[in-house]
């Protein structure tokens, strides 16, 4: 038999292979993501960007709650075919106050990454209710119950959370005491509806969609 | 991208990047070096008599690990990914965009040049025109005014040559650039009475049946009550105003005496968003023709 090679020593001794598969692992994650970390372009928010609103946060956590980014992204790709429909694509620094983000990876319906203005107030109402009643061909699922109180009760430590969360910009994290002191009052009757909305019309219009 | 936070980054990914590389030439190439012969059997057993074979790494499978070894360095040679590093191609993601929009800007601004400088009137006549228009449509219009431009509640009908701003080619084309806000007033403080007397007013000209004693209550506080403000003595709108004329039998909102009921006590806010920004000056043109066209006999 012949003598030990390096081979068998790793293969023999199961705290040194798993060191050695860790160390080989982690070269990915240490070249593609930590970096991520230390860039202006994905720390800093884009010119105009401004953080939810309470109202907003609400709005952005009912989407999430309803499962909006099963069929809707929020990322327009840098390809010609994309900005003709939606607009200007889209860019890390629009993402910055995004906990989780939206991006999304599937279209069962439009992309929503630039939505903010493309309608009214009024027609995002009718069609979150019943989407048939704007658009006869639709397939979205009419989200009916939207139109009752929307839930106040956790605003504050949502926003303190997303302070943790966030990175602060000139040294400032997005909400101030002062911010969340008000955020019940500004989510006084409000309708899930009406927080729904806010949050799409502000959708994507930090950067002009002009091309 | 001097997108880095401070220099030292550019050279941590190039540094792990090359050298994770290079660990992996090494240790193939030691590999191919170890003398192991087809057949030799591995110490350990198990299982009272399994053994298993060391057999020499097949040669494919180590050519295949060295072509992407040399892949990965071309690439890297030649795109970024090194760090800061641009790659001999000098290649990125927005100047491939730049110059796909370049190209399509070539090809397609001539065409949509071509219809800017005609009149609206005249784009609306010419049948390539009106394609164009009618793809731009379903894109950018039919989520609000239907694929058919027919509308629904609340979303004007644009085939029926019936205006709220005015269907002339200018105010059509200022209303798709700018949009269009329309507010109609809530009348509540008139009261339940009054507003009923109002609807029923408001139902008769257009010949719809109703309780003539209101109506002819309604027709004089229609007169005093502020309505000819915005929709004028004889109840015709105001394209300035946005306000539509109660006469005709077109209704944007309903025309039951319930709903006309709710139009008055609570007002009506309706907004159409702007597009000059989204779509640019050639395609509100080519719009603006296409929607003229739909009540002006051109798109037969």
């Amino acid at each position: 038999m012949a003598e030990q090679t390096k081979h068998d020593i790793i293969e023999s001794n199961v705290g040194l292979l798993i060191l050695l598969i860790v160390l080989v692992v982690s070269v990915g994650g240490l070249v593609e993501i930590v970096p991520l970390f230390f860039q202006k372009s994905t720390t800093e928010p884009v010119a105009g960007l401004k953080p939810y609103d309470a109202v907003q946060v609400v709005g952005r956590d009912i989407y999430v709650r309803e499962g909006c980014y099963n069929c809707h992204s929020q990322m327009i790709r840098p390809f010609r075919a994309e900005t003709e429909r939606y607009g200007h694509y889209s860019v890390a620094g629009e993402f910055v106050y995004d906990h989780p983000f939206q991006w999304g990876s599937k279209r069962t319906g439009p992309d929503l990454a630039r939505v903010g203005g493309r309608y009214s107030d009024e027609w995002h109402r009718i069609h979150l209710l019943n989407p048939r009643d704007v658009v006869p061909e639709s397939n979205m699922p009419a989200f009916y119950w939207l139109d009752r109180p929307a839930d106040a009760s956790e605003i504050e430590a949502k926003m303190r959370a997303l302070n943790l969360v966030t990175f602060k910009v000139d040294g400032k994290p997005p909400y101030s005491d002062a911010d969340i002191a008000g955020a019940r009052k500004a989510l006084e009757g409000k309708t899930e509806l009406d927080a729904l909305v806010a949050y799409l019309q502000g959708m994507g219009t930090a950067i002009k969609t002009a091309r | 991208m001097s997108d880095f936070t401070s220099g030292f980054w550019s050279a941590y990914v190039a540094v792990i990047t090359v050298v994770s590389i290079l660990a992996c030439a090494v240790l193939l190439w030691m590999n191919s070096r170890a003398a192991t012969a087809t057949g030799e059997v591995k110490p350990h057993v198990w299982d009272e008599t399994l053994q298993e074979y060391n057999h020499p790494l097949p040669r494919w499978w180590m050519g295949l690990f060295w072509i992407t070894i040399v892949f990965a360095l071309v690439f890297l040679a030649l795109y970024p990914g090194l760090g800061s590093n641009r790659g001999m191609f000098g290649w990125t993601e927005v100047n491939q965009y730049e110059e796909e929009i370049a190209q399509a800007k070539a090809k397609y601004d001539p065409i949509f040049n071509k219809f800017l400088q005609q009149d609206v009137k005249a784009v609306a006549a010419n049948s390539e025109a009106r394609q164009m228009g009618e793809r731009l449509f379903l894109t950018y219009c039919a989520q609000c005014h239907g694929s058919d431009a027919r509308g629904a509640k609340g979303f004007p009908n644009l085939a029926n040559d019936d205006w709220q701003w005015g269907g002339e080619p200018a105010p059509i084309e200022q209303t798709i650039a700018e949009g269009r806000m329309g507010v109609m007033p809530p009348h509540v403080q008139l009261g339940a009475e009054a507003i009923k007397d109002l609807a029923n007013y408001v139902r008769s000209l257009s010949g719809l049946p109703g309780d003539s004693l209101r109506a002819e209550r309604g027709k004089q506080s229609f007169q005093t009550a502020g309505c000819i403000a915005c929709h004028g003595p004889e109840a015709k709108g105001n394209f300035a105003m946005g306000a539509p004329n109660l006469t005709d039998k077109v209704w944007l909102y309903g025309s039951s005496e319930q709903t006309i009921i709710e139009t008055i006590t609570k007002g009506r806010q309706n907004r159409m968003p702007a597009h000059k920004e989204f779509l640019g000056d050639a395609k509100v043109h080519l719009l603006a023709a296409y929607v003229y066209g739909l009540s002006h006999g051109a798109a037969n």
